[in-house]
Order: structure tokens, then C-alpha cells, then sequence
């Protein structure tokens, strides 16, 4: 008999309402392994590793661990079972120091001063072994992001984790910093420690796992060696078709300057300066590009050109000067010069989930003259206006009496172009277009993009996605830490030079 | 103004400060394990009630005492229900509890000792007495020093001692003991106690129920060591004194005690002057009466250091993902 | 959680948290040794079965328009105005002295000045929490606490030291002048020839408080400053990004709340009492928050909790009157409303859902 797997689920089916987020998924998982999930946005992946965290109760479908059947109703169950969990959002409490943060729930008695001096030796130990350097009494609101992973990964080690489960790790990281936390990801597995991966990242599965597994729907489509697949198949079971990585357009023909940025500066709330001088600019008809990875200042850029956030530095749209600070330096002002926005998170900013579709559509430009009646809003209006804006962007259902939050994201997404694009914008700030949204709609979604361009628009994208980057923008900047790492155009670039890029390292020319 | 009436106003700011105390440690236990609790008052009002009507009907004063804390246990419980359980809002359902408690009090007050909602006054065992501590009387004769000790610190109920105890045991509970890092952890991010195995309810409940105690002991003191009966609205809004004590103390322990003492003396003084003659202005006493807000207001405005309160502060805890 | 149609949202939830504080409300009555459904009985017809109850019972329920309405409208920008007590004492301060200080010829006039003063002052009170929680973000809940408390403090003061006439032992104001006494709602019933109580303090104040229903349907559902505040009050983020400026939102929407809790003096120091008495507000600051939350925040259902909670103010006050049950039976009831409604509403909504929601699956 071979040696049993370290986890194995058989028939896990999970429904939230009417919504089947996991159907009959089987699944094993050898000791000493790194195994990738991957799937798109929404395929059920981190419905999964709840329920084996015991966030969740599967509907039906057991749970083995080495071999042995084991319920795991809730977290205790799992950290009992030797199941370690680093969440995509770090379950961190910001003002306790680090060891206290790897103590919480693991503590040795009811008072904490041995359970703090244990785990100070500890950590040193697990520190050298695994190359897992923190300083056991910083505060956790004062490290990085990448260090406050390791946290997450040392809290799972102390609780003598055999099986860890890493969601979506590199999302904030730069690739520099996914590269270290897969080297670490190797030792932890020579060390015999079984790993799950989580992600929608092509890459990563091919570099860091041995074996993957696929989830479409709700449901496991293939696991494979990674050894014996390639990227291409793995996309293809992933979306279930083939993919349109390119998408159609023709080469743009650059017109006047619409948007000219020079020197912008960003400080956040928190006195963190997060734009650091950035300059560019945007012809009319063509589509510039933001690359990088999250958290590296493009969101606070997009924010400044929207009116959401203060700057300072001087901003140009068609030639005149826009406010940075003052009175006029607000969204609506913003909005009068002819700037639309799609926001980067349309759930949190861009729609009121609560409100109906109509009154979405009036969003921002409630405003409008067409919408007044008198002292009143001319509700009949905005709703003839909303209904055509959804057959125009074949929104789905087409029926603008319902509220935001019932429409899917890809949907939710169209009732936020319909509204940005069709007020005919001289510049268009976009941010994650196709974040959350389904294959279909992204295809709809890129090609109302590339049509605006078309039309002799500037389109400013930012988008963490690479491939969207490059496949729509006529010129792509790479953003690292708050500056432009330089310009590359799509034709004469690739993923890897933009990667580099990404992390801080100059490309050839600049 | 001489050193005795220093002296005795001193005396009465400890005794004042005591309610305010308890009620703001009830009111740190809960905040900081996220909870937030207006119904301090309301707490307290049902333990003052309690603790009188049982004293005055057992002629015990601890059976009081524990009829007081029982009392505002269970309206701990309903906040623990629809705040933790029902996820409701805690600002509307500590509203609640304070309506709840000033008219059950009457309701029940009246139908039990027909005296228009006060309970008969209390007298010898039903009452917690004054205790003199060693040496008091010694003491007296050492200048300076020794009546402060004999007139201020000595004398009181048992209960303004314990208050004073209360102080240090809850520094040590919250920052030396596993359960107080767990419940500083969940009023900052209960996600992370969650997700590290510890019931988020649990402790919530836990740190209720040490709220309710601890409002017990603060009504129980206003009916039976600081007064002698229960009167309808006897705590007067002390509950929201407290609380705004405990935003100016930051929501810290000994900053707590400071800042109840101060209050308490603003109190004694305005009872003591009810005009306060500054020699270039006249304080009137409702200004002296609206201080502690007027201060509370400042602080919060944060022109005089921020108070930062605990995170996840008012927000029922949603597992999610 | 199980979905619920909008009707039983917006209906049957509040009227089971109702039917479970009355419920509870009896039980307490029958365990301190009283008949509740005389108890009950005697509510009804105090409250509703003469012209004189509703006269008192209208009187009551005025007042609770203006502040369920104050708390409405906070609540709409996901503002928890608690301060409607203080609001309203100032409110008063503002009648009285435009009642007393300036002679006017005739009521309409007066009534004018005085909703305006009454608005104006409200309004006044509440800037200092808006302002503070707009640009300091100081909790707005425990700034209008503090504020009631101060303003207690405030009206002691000048009733005591400065508008106490000279002699006079209480804490009030001198009688205003006849010419701003408004009519009793038996005054004008009578004079159209429909028999009504004269003797009750219901009065043409009603009509002020149904505008402004109607007023707040509009300024919600209607205009864009509605839009904005309701947006402002769903997503912070997102109001930021349609250009809504939030310091602006909050200050102009607390000044409302705050001028809807302050017009409440018109009813209660104009049309009732005729001069300004130290606790004039006697609560129904806070009641307003049990009439907001009874009425779901929509203008047509706090008119109707509005009234319920006048009725049982009058109910009780009978209650009180009549037998040995103390009113403070009423503040239970209204406790248990605020419990049910609000801070429990997701528990009674879970027992809507489980008797309506289960059969329907039944059959599919």
C-alpha cells in the first residue's frame, strides 16, 4: 500500500441559496506536495477551503485527513486536524505586536507570559528553519505586506500545521516577493509539509505546484500533473473554451492631448505618500495602459484624476488646468470637464447595491438638467433613460425596477459603462474592467473599450491583470512604489520584461 | 476655603466617583470586546432597584447586592441577544434597555412597595456600611497626611474599595491574561480570533456578562452604600457620565480611574458651590452640571488627543468567506 | 438569510415586533396582579373612545411626527440622531422667545416666526455634532447624547437665571401673550360645525406636522438632495465618487433632523403649554426613535406608529389615572417596540421568514 493522501475530499457539494458554489468535488492531495486549485473569479475555489477550514458545512461529502474520515465543523476542528490557513485578507489584529498575533488561540494557560516566552524561542527556531524572518515585537500595522504573510504562515507552523492552504498569497505581493514566498513554499514542502494553492494565476501553477486541479462552475474539471500540461490547456479548462487572449483592434491613430499629468503626488489619510511624482500623458483615440502589481499607487492615481482624493502637481485635461485641492477638485467637477470614471471597485463605489438599476444610472450625474423637474427629480426620465442604456448594453435581466446587488458582475459592470460611456466622455478613467466578471461579458466589456477609443477618445486602464494590459492598451506604463517605471509598447514587450518591471526592476531604457 | 472642606469634598468626589467607576469599567469590558453599550444606565437603574427592594425585604444586604446584579445581567443578556445572537444594532438596543429599565423599575417598584415607585428606605444590615481602616483614628494626629487618610480614604462602603481594587485587576486581566488578549483581539479584528479557533459569541457573551456584574455593583452602591432606598431615575444619567468617562479615558483601565475621579469631583464641587465664584467670573451649577459633557465633546472632537476606540467597534461580526 | 418579500419587510415585521411588546407589555401587567385585557380595554377608550381622549391623544402624536420624522431623515444618511431630546428643548427656547419678546398681531404670524424659530434652532443644535462628525469623526451618537445633557444644562440656566419672570417660583417662562396662543383643534372643529372636545391641547399644529410629512416624503424620494443624502447613507465610498461631498451631506442632513425635532416646540410650547417649563420634551426625543424604527423611516408609517404611540401615551396617562398601573407602563411598551423593531429585528424577521417562506418551498 502507497502512503495515504494527506487530504481527500469525496463528493463535497456546497449551495448558498439558489447559487451551487461546489458540485460533487472529489479531490486528493499526497503528503509533501504542492497542490494548485485554479479557476476563475467565482468557480467555487475559496467556497472549497472554507469548508475545509470548517467555516463552511458542506451539504454532503466527506472529509479524510491521512486517511482518517474527520468532521470539521468549525476552525478549531481544522487547526486540530493540523490544517493551516493563510486568507487572502490576513486575519491579523493590527495593534498587537507580532508574537502576540501568533499566540492568539494557541496560548499555554490562562496567563500569558509563559505562553509569550515559549513562543519567542519558538519562532526563532521556526525562523531558522524555514528562512521565516520577522521581529517578534513589531506591531503589525507597522510592517509590510509581505511580512505580515509570513506572520500568517508562522501562526499556522505554531499551531503545528501539516497542511497549508494559501489563498490567492500573491495578490499583494510584488513578483519579487511571490518569488520568495515560493522559495519558502519549497521548504516548507521538503520539510514534508503538504500544500495547497490557491489561484488564478497561470504562472504561479506552472512554476510553483506539482500537481493542479481545475474548477470551472462550481465543479472540479480535471487535476493533473503540472509537469505533463501547459498553460494553454489549463486556460482552456478553465473558461472552457478557448480564450481570445488578443483581443480585435486596429492600430490607434493618436490624436491632440486630452490628458496631461505632470508630477502628481499623493499623500494617503495616514500621511503615506503613495504617488511619488508620477508624469504622463493620453492622446485622443488611444488607450494608455497602467500595469503593476496592487498597491503601488495606480489606485490613488485613478482616485486624484476622478476627483475622490487630493493631489498635488499639475494636471491638464485638453489644455486646461484641473483642481487638485480646492473647491472644484471633486467628482462632479470632474465629471463637467468631460472626465468619466469606471472606479476599481464598483460594488463599494461605483453602484449603491441597495438602490435600483434606474437610479443607478443616474449616478454621479443626478445632476443633470435632463433629470429635473422643477425642484424635483424627473424619476420618469432617468427611468426611460436607464432602460435604454440596458438594451444598449445588453444588460441581463433587462429590467431596471430591480436593485444592483441582483444583477451579476459582469452585468453590474454594463450598467456602470452604459452610464460612463454614454455621456460621451473627452477621457475615460477605467479601473479592473473585467474584475469579478464573467468570460462573457469580459469580451463585451473589452470591445465597448476599444470602440470608445475608436471613436477618438483617451482611455486611461489600470488593471493588475497583465494580460488585459497588454492585450488592450496602445502604450502600457509600469507602476512600482509610486513611480513609472517606464513605457513600453504592447508589440515590443512581454510578461516578463513588464514583470521585472513591475518589481522595481528598470527596464533597458530608463 | 480650608483644609476640612478640601478635605470633604475630596471624600465626596471618592464616593461619587465609585458608581462611575464600575460603570465604566462594565463599559470597557464590553467596548473593548467590540460591543458597544449605551445602556450602562439602564444596567444600572435595574441593579440599584433590585439590590434595594431585596435588601429592604431580606434585610440582607448581599443578597441585595447579588438580586442587583442579577438584574442587570439580564438585561445584559437581551443586549448580548440582539446585539451578538441577532447581530442587531447595538446603539438602538442599548436605547432600549435604558427605556426598559426606567419604566419596569416603576412598574415593578410600585405593584411590590405601593410607594410611587420607591422602595422603603433601607436601614442597619439592608445597607452597606462604612468601614473604617486601620489606623484611621491613629492617623488623624499626623498633619497633613493623616486626615487624608483618615477623612478621605477611610470610612467608605466596602463596595468603593472594591471599585478601587477593580481598577488593577482589570489592567491585569486585559493585558496579562489569555482571556483579555482575546478579548482585546475581538473588538479589533474578530476574523482573526475566528479564524485562530475561539468563538467569537463566546467571548462576546463573556465580555457582557462581566458588563453586567459589573453595572450591578455600580447600582447596587448607588441604592445601598451611597443612598439608603431606591428612587425612580436615581442613576440620573451617571450611565452616560461613565461612558463619556471612558472615551476620555481612552478606553484604558487607569486613564479610567482618572478620569471618574475627575468627574466625581466635578460633581462634589457643583454640589458642594452650587455657584462657583472665580473671583473674575461666576460658574453657575449647571454649567459645573454639563462639564463632564462639555469635556466628553472636546475630546471626541479630538482637539485634545484622539481617542481612537476599539476597531471593530459596533459592528456585529459576519463570518465571511 | 431567507429573502422576504418587500410587503412583509415593511408590514408584517414591525407589526409582529408590536403584537410581541404587547404581548410581553400584558404579561408584565398580569404578573403585578392586574387584568390586562381591562387594563387594555381602558387604553383603547381612554385613548380613542371620545374626542376628548383623541384630542390628547393627537396632541401626543404630533409631537412624535416631528421627532420620528427628525430620526427618519438621519437614518436615511445612516445617521443615528439620538439627539432630538436636546433638539427639541431648544426648539422651545426658540418659541419662547419669539413668543415673548415680540408682539404679534395675530397667530398665523406668530405661527410663522415661530416654526421658523423653533426650525432654526433645532437646526442650530445639531451643527455642532454633524460638524464634528463630518470633520472630526467624532461618533455622532455620543455627541447628541452629550448635547442633550448640555442642553438640559443650557435651558436650567435660562429659565432659572434669565427668563424666569421676577416672583415667580418655577423654572418657566412668563405666559406668552394672547395673541400667539394657537387654536385648539376643538376650536376649529367647532367652528365648522363638527362637535369635538374643546378642552384638549390638540391644535392646529397637526396640520404643520402633516406637511411636513408630506414635505420628507419629497425631500427623500423626490429631490436630489434625497438621492444624494440616501446614497451618502448606503455606500460612503461611493457617494465620494459621484462627487457628493459627505461633510456637506451630514451637516445639511443633521440640520434637518435637528429643525424636525425642533418644530416639535411649536405643538408643545406654543399650542399646549403657552410658555416654556424646564423638561418640556418629557422624552418624546427618544420615542421618536421607536416611531422611526416602528414606521420603517417612511413618512405614511411614522404617521401611523406616530399615532399608535399617541394613543398609548394617552392610553396610559388613563391607565395612571384610573387604577393603580403607573403610566411608566407606556415607556416599557415603547422599550420593548425599540427592542422589537430595531436591535431584534432580525429575530422577528427570522420568525416571519419561517412561517412565510417555508410553505412556499413546500410547493415548489
Amino acid at each position: 500500500m502507497s502512503t495515504a493522501p494527506a487530504i481527500e475530499l469525496k463528493g463535497i457539494s456546497k449551495a448558498f441559496g439558489a447559487v451551487q458554489a461546489n458540485k460533487d468535488i472529489s479531490i486528493r492531495v499526497m503528503p509533501g506536495t504542492i497542490h494548485g486549485i485554479i479557476g476563475e473569479n467565482g468557480a467555487g475555489k475559496s467556497t472549497l477551503m472554507s469548508i475545509l477550514y470548517g467555516f463552511y458545512k458542506a451539504d454532503k461529502g466527506d472529509i479524510y485527513i491521512s486517511g482518517q474520515k474527520t468532521a470539521i465543523p468549525d476552525s478549531q476542528a481544522a487547526i486540530a486536524a493540523g490544517i493551516g490557513m493563510v486568507f487572502q485578507h490576513f486575519k491579523l489584529v493590527q495593534n498587537f505586536t507580532v508574537l502576540e498575533n501568533v499566540i492568539l488561540g494557541a496560548e499555554d494557560g490562562a496567563l500569558l507570559a509563559p505562553s509569550l516566552r515559549k513562543a519567542r524561542k519558538e519562532l526563532t527556531a521556526l525562523a531558522a528553519e524555514y528562512e521565516l524572518n520577522v521581529n517578534p515585537d513589531a506591531l503589525i500595522e507597522e510592517i509590510g505586506v509581505g511580512m505580515q504573510q509570513r506572520v500568517e504562515i508562522l501562526k499556522a507552523l505554531y499551531r503545528q500545521a501539516d497542511i497549508l492552504i494559501l489563498d490567492e498569497p500573491t495578490g499583494v505581493l510584488t513578483p519579487a516577493e511571490a518569488d520568495q514566498l515560493f522559495r519558502i513554499l519549497h521548504r516548507l514542502k521538503d520539510e514534508g509539509k503538504t500544500i495547497i494553492l490557491i489561484t488564478h494565476k497561470l504562472r504561479e501553477i506552472m512554476e510553483a505546484t506539482d500537481t493542479v486541479s481545475v474548477m470551472r462552475r462550481g465543479e472540479m474539471t480535471a487535476t493533473v500533473k503540472t509537469s505533463e500540461t501547459s498553460p494553454e490547456h489549463l486556460a482552456e479548462l478553465m473558461v472552457g473554451r478557448k480564450v481570445l487572449l488578443r483581443v480585435d483592434k486596429t492600430p490607434a491613430q493618436p490624436g491632440e492631448k486630452v490628458l496631461e499629468v505632470e508630477n502628481l503626488r499623493v499623500v494617503d489619510a495616514a500621511g503615506v505618500e503613495r504617488v511619488k511624482g508620477i508624469s504622463l500623458e493620453v492622446r485622443a483615440g488611444e488607450i494608455l495602459g497602467i500595469a503593476g502589481v496592487a498597491g503601488n499607487g495606480q489606485s490613488e492615481l485613478l482616485e486624484v484624476l476622478g476627483g475622490m482624493e487630493n493631489g498635488t502637481g499639475t494636471i491638464r485635461v485638453n489644455g486646461k488646468e484641473l483642481d487638485l485641492t480646492g473647491k472644484f477638485s471633486d467628482a462632479r467637477s470632474r465629471r463637467k470637464r468631460g472626465i468619466a470614471h469606471v472606479p476599481e471597485d464598483r460594488q463599494r463605489e461605483g453602484l449603491i447595491m441597495d438602490f435600483k438599476a434606474w437610479e443607478n444610472t443616474a449616478f454621479g450625474y443626478d445632476d443633470d438638467d435632463a433629470y429635473r423637474a422643477g425642484l424635483l427629480m424627473d424619476n420618469a426620465a432617468i427611468r426611460e433613460d436607464a432602460q435604454g442604456k440596458i438594451e444598449r448594453f445588453d444588460v441581463r435581466p433587462a429590467n431596471s425596477e430591480l436593485e444592483a446587488k441582483s444583477f451579476s458582475g459582469g452585468n453590474q459592470q454594463k450598467i456602470v459603462l452604459a452610464r460612463e460611456i454614454e455621456r460621451d466622455p473627452d477621457l475615460l478613467l477605467i479601473g479592473q474592467p473585467t474584475r469579478g466578471v464573467d468570460i462573457g461579458a469580459i469580451e463585451f466589456i473589452h470591445q465597448q473599450i476599444v470602440a470608445l477609443r475608436d471613436k477618438g477618445k483617451a482611455i486611461l486602464l489600470v488593471s493588475v491583470e497583465l494580460e488585459e494590459i497588454l492585450s488592450l492598451s496602445d502604450r502600457i506604463a509600469v507602476i512600482f512604489d509610486g513611480k513609472l517605471m517606464g513605457e513600453r509598447l504592447p508589440a515590443e514587450t512581454d510578461e516578463k520584461e513588464l514583470g521585472l518591471m513591475m518589481a522595481g526592476m528598470t527596464g533597458k531604457d530608463s | 476655603m480650608d483644609y476640612l472642606t478640601l478635605l470633604q469634598i475630596l471624600d465626596s468626589a471618592l464616593r461619587l466617583a465609585t458608581p462611575l467607576l464600575f460603570a465604566c469599567l462594565a463599559g470597557l469590558f464590553s467596548e473593548r470586546a467590540g460591543i458597544f453599550d449605551i445602556g450602562l444606565e439602564g444596567k444600572m437603574l435595574m441593579a440599584a432597584f433590585f439590590s434595594a427592594a431585596t435588601a429592604y425585604s431580606t434585610g440582607s444586604v448581599w443578597l441585595g447586592l447579588l438580586a442587583g446584579i442579577a438584574g442587570s445581567m439580564v438585561l445584559s443578556g437581551i443586549h448580548g441577544l440582539a446585539s451578538i445572537t441577532f447581530r442587531g444594532n447595538q446603539l438602538i438596543s442599548g436605547v432600549a434597555i435604558n427605556f426598559l429599565a426606567s419604566g419596569l423599575t416603576v412598574l415593578i417598584g410600585l405593584s411590590w412597595f405601593k410607594l410611587g415607585g420607591q422602595t422603603p428606605s433601607l436601614s442597619g444590615d439592608a445597607r452597606f456600611q462604612g468601614i473604617d481602616l486601620p489606623f484611621a483614628e491613629a492617623a488623624m494626629s499626623v498633619p497633613l497626611i493623616g486626615p487624608l487618610y483618615a477623612e478621605v480614604l477611610s470610612g467608605h462602603t466596602l463596595l468603593v474599595y472594591v471599585a478601587l481594587l477593580c481598577v488593577p485587576a482589570t489592567w491585569y486581566i486585559l493585558y496579562r491574561t489569555r482571556f483579555g488578549l482575546r478579548l482585546r483581539a475581538v473588538g479589533e479584528n474578530p476574523a482573526a480570533v475566528d479564524t485562530a479557533g475561539i468563538s467569537v459569541v463566546g467571548l462576546r457573551y463573556a465580555a457582557v456578562a462581566i458588563c453586567g456584574v459589573l453595572c450591578g455593583l455600580a447600582g447596587a452602591y448607588l441604592a445601598t452604600g451611597l443612598g439608603a432606598s431606591f428612587v425612580k431615575e436615581m442613576t440620573a444619567g451617571r450611565g452616560y457620565i461613565a461612558l463619556a468617562a471612558l472615551i476620555f479615558a481612552k478606553w484604558r483601565p487607569w486613564y479610567a480611574l482618572s478620569a471618574t475621579l475627575l468627574f466625581g469631583l466635578l460633581e462634589a464641587v457643583s454640589n458642594r458651590y452650587p455657584s462657583l465664584d472665580l473671583g473674575f467670573i461666576t460658574l453657575p451649577s449647571q454649567f459645573m452640571q454639563a462639564l463632564p459633557y462639555i469635556l466628553t465633546v472636546v475630546i471626541l472632537a479630538g482637539f485634545v488627543g484622539k481617542a481612537t476606540p476599539p476597531r471593530a467597534g459596533g459592528q456585529p461580526y459576519v463570518k465571511e468567506r | 438569510m431567507e429573502q422576504l418579500p418587500k410587503w412583509a419587510d415593511l408590514i408584517v415585521v414591525p407589526l409582529v415586533g408590536l403584537i410581541l411588546a404587547f404581548i410581553l407589555s400584558m404579561l408584565m401587567v398580569l404578573a403585578t396582579g392586574h387584568d390586562p385585557l381591562d387594563a387594555l380595554k381602558l387604553m383603547v377608550s381612554g385613548a380613542l373612545g371620545s374626542t376628548y381622549g383623541w384630542g390628547y391623544t393627537l396632541y401626543y402624536a404630533t409631537n412624535f411626527i416631528f421627532t420620528g420624522l427628525a430620526v427618519a431623515v438621519a437614518f436615511h444618511a445612516s445617521l443615528f440622531n439620538i439627539g432630538g431630546e436636546g433638539q427639541a428643548a431648544l426648539g422651545g427656547l426658540g418659541v419662547a422667545l419669539v413668543c415673548l419678546f415680540i408682539p404679534w398681531p395675530h397667530w398665523t404670524i406668530a405661527l410663522l416666526a415661530a416654526t421658523a424659530a423653533a426650525g432654526i434652532f433645532g437646526a442650530l443644535w445639531a451643527l455642532i455634532p454633524a460638524y464634528l462628525q463630518a470633520k472630526r469623526g467624532s461618533h455622532i451618537v455620543i455627541t447628541t447624547i452629550m448635547f442633550n445633557f448640555i442642553a438640559a444644562s443650557l435651558l436650567n440656566y435660562v429659565l432659572v437665571n434669565q427668563l424666569r419672570p421676577k416672583g415667580a417660583m418655577d423654572p418657566a417662562t412668563a405666559k406668552f401673550p394672547k395673541p400667539s396662543h394657537l387654536p385648539s383643534l376643538g376650536e376649529i372643529l367647532n367652528s365648522v360645525g363638527i362637535p369635538f372636545a374643546k378642552g384638549t391641547p390638540a391644535n392646529v399644529t397637526l396640520l404643520v406636522a402633516l406637511a411636513a410629512c408630506v414635505f420628507v416624503y419629497y425631500l427623500i424620494w423626490r429631490t436630489r438632495l434625497g438621492y444624494q443624502l440616501r446614497a451618502f447613507g448606503k455606500s460612503q465610498p461611493a457617494a465620494v465618487y459621484a462627487g457628493i461631498n459627505p461633510v456637506k451631506i451630514t451637516i445639511i442632513t443633521m440640520m434637518i433632523s435637528g429643525a424636525l425635532a425642533g418644530l416639535m416646540a411649536i405643538n408643545n410650547v406654543m399650542g399646549e403649554a403657552e410658555r416654556l417649563i424646564l423638561g418640556s420634551v418629557e422624552g418624546a426625543g427618544f420615542i421618536g426613535i421607536a416611531v422611526a424604527l416602528m414606521g420603517r423611516s417612511h413618512p405614511i408609517g411614522i404617521l401611523f406608529s406616530a399615532l399608535l404611540f399617541g394613543a398609548l401615551y394617552q392610553g396610559g396617562a388613563e391607565l395612571g389615572l384610573w387604577t393603580s398601573i403607573p403610566r411608566e407602563l407606556v415607556i416599557v411598551i415603547q422599550a420593548l417596540v425599540i427592542l422589537f423593531t430595531g436591535a431584534l429585528d432580525n429575530m422577528v424577521r427570522l420568525m416571519v421568514a419561517k412561517v412565510l417562506v417555508r410553505p412556499k418551498r413546500a410547493e415548489a
